[in-house]
């Protein structure tokens, strides 16, 4: 074997063995009576709580309603701020009419609004929908308003001198030159979403990940509380590689996405 | 061809469609208070080629602009005639920099305004100017002369009667410009189109054009032909004194005192220096 695929097989290996390493020890303190189950229960006891939700069913419906909750605000959210975006990006007036506004609104961080929306739509799921509909509208609709705002001036002049009409010069000059602003508005959101939800199931829910962690910290089933933060983690990688994917394909001609010769 | 049918137009007839003729009277141009363009008066026929020189900022690109439609005068008129009747008088412009969309295909950014069926002309366009086998590949992926080549073929892939053209070489490196201009020439040569080109270098516009027109003070302030045989050779005696002479008279032009004298720059002797010239 030679040194060259030798080094390869290291680089592939190397970032697996903090974590493995890591997950030894934890699970070693933890057989040895050094780390209370209070506190963090073992690996493995973490491991037979996630098969036994998962076998009961529980588990996936929790999990389901939450990826429910979270799509369905975002396409609302990121539909409306992606709408919004175009609208004031493309036409002076509405800009004029709308920008300030909605910059003003920007300020006030969603989950302050929390007591107020428990007020106003008690724990159901609209309060849900709305927070994170608020959550992820600003990101891409602030983005989206850039990114229109940020397309070469000069490739527009030319589209134009080139009898491009007005429908054929948004389609193939603006919408293309603002895709890039408009999906890192995407990536960003996406994290964001289930930042917001997971702190809006926490305090107000009776299903989803958060209502199901919250449930157990009651009655101090810590294993269960961190299967609830691992799924957070995992649907949370999950969307950041959807995102990244979606840039991938859609950014096929940047010179950041082509293959090195 | 005499045993089948008669062949409708090709491309190659349409092609031969010529240029048009410009007309410009009178034509004022002025951003807030600055005069940029005044009493501009200038006629360009049919199928000619017409470089345009003179200092930075005197109003080269707004002239062009003007003419491409781009920007609308203060006042005075411009009037484009075509002498084929059918024709539509596309007006095309290059620009110095490609102003290629990077989100597309090099075929695609030649297609870009032509309809579906034009992806043929779009191919024969983009192998005028050698780079029939980069219709794939995105513009990223091209050098910076590549990339002035493909603005050339998405130019005149509509065929225009008049092409504008904005000191579309001057971010190329020498040789790269030489071959340029030499394509340039060659495919005004077979299309027959006018061709106005604005270039700081005097050497090119001395190659290329059948005139070089200084413009100085918003107006025009020398009109001289050059009729030299084509294909020019920068070795050659009557070459080199010509662009001597117009760039002593460019160059003379620049001296603010001069104007001050006499506004007249052949009042007095054009002052001695050292020329350097650009390639
Ligand atoms: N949109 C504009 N608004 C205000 N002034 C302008 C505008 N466009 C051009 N000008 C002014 O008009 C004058 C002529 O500009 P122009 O771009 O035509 O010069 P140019 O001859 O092409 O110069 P260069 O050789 O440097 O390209 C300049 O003084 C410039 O500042
Ligand atoms: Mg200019």
């Amino acid at each position: 074997m030679s040194t060259h695929t030798e080094n390869r097989l290291f680089s592939r290996a190397a970032p697996w063995i903090l974590p493995i390493l890591l997950l030894a020890a934890w699970q070693t303190a933890s057989s040895l009576g050094w780390l209370s189950t209070r506190i963090l229960p073992a690996p493995w006891d973490v491991l037979k709580a996630f098969v036994t939700l998962a076998e009961s069913g529980e588990l996936w419906n929790h999990m389901r309603i939450s990826t429910l909750r979270a799509l369905s605000g975002f396409a609302l959210g990121g539909g409306l701020g992606l709408l919004l975006g175009l609208l004031t990006g493309s036409l002076r007036s509405a800009e004029t009419l709308l920008d300030s506004t909605l910059q003003m609104v920007r300020n006030i961080p969603p989950l302050a609004l929390i007591p107020l929306v428990i007020l106003w739509f008690g724990i159901d799921e609209a309060a849900k929908l709305f927070l994170v509909s608020l959550g992820v509208f600003f990101p891409i609709y602030t983005n989206t308003f850039h990114g229109i705002h940020s397309v070469d001036k000069g490739l527009i002049e030319m589209g134009r001198s080139y009898g491009l009409s007005r429908w054929q010069l948004y389609r193939e000059v603006i919408l293309p030159g603002a895709l890039p602003s408009i999906l890192v508005g995407v990536r960003f959101s996406l994290g964001f979403m289930w930042v917001i939800l997971i702190v809006a199931e926490t305090i107000s829910a009776q299903s989803g990940i958060g209502y199901m962690t919250m449930n157990a910290r009651e009655f101090l089933q810590t294993d269960v509380v961190l299967v609830g933060i691992l799924l957070y983690a995992l649907l949370g990688k999950l969307a950041d590689m959807l995102a990244r994917g979606l840039e991938r394909t859609s950014l096929r001609w940047h010179p950041r996405y082509q293959p090195q010769h | 061809m005499t045993s089948q049918t008669p062949t409708p137009p090709t491309l190659k007839a349409v092609s031969h469609k010529g240029g048009q003729s410009v007309a410009i009277r009178g034509l004022e141009k002025t951003y807030g208070a600055r005069k940029v363009l005044q009493h501009l008066d200038l006629s360009i026929a049919a199928g000619e080629f017409v470089a345009i020189v003179g200092r930075s900022g005197c109003g080269k690109s707004t002239l062009l602009r003007i003419l491409s439609g781009l920007e609308s005068p203060t006042a005075g008129s411009v009037s484009l005639n075509d002498d084929k009747a059918n024709a539509h008088g596309d007006v095309r412009f290059m620009f110095q920099e490609p102003r290629l969309l990077p989100w597309k295909s090099v075929i695609a950014n030649v297609a870009l305004g032509l309809d579906r069926h034009a992806r043929p002309q779009a191919e024969e366009a983009l192998r005028h100017v050698g780079l029939g086998e980069r219709a794939g590949d995105w513009p990223s992926s091209l050098s910076g002369g590549q990339k002035q080549r493909v603005a050339l073929a998405r130019a005149l892939v509509h065929e225009p009667s008049l092409l504008l053209l904005d000191e579309p070489l001057g971010a190329l490196d020498a040789l790269t410009r030489i071959e340029m201009q030499r394509l340039i020439e060659s495919l005004w040569q077979r299309q027959r189109f006018t061709a106005v080109l604005v270039t700081h270098d005097v050497a090119e516009a001395v190659a290329l054009a059948d005139r070089v027109i200084l413009l100085e003070d918003g107006r025009v302030a020398l009109d001289e032909r050059i009729d030299l045989p084509r294909p020019r050779h920068r070795g050659d005696p009557a070459f080199a004194a010509q662009e001597e002479r117009i760039l002593e008279r460019v160059l003379g032009s620049d001296s603010p005192q001069q104007d001050a004298a006499s506004g007249h720059a052949d009042a007095t002797e054009p002052p001695k220096r050292h020329l350097s010239r650009v390639a």
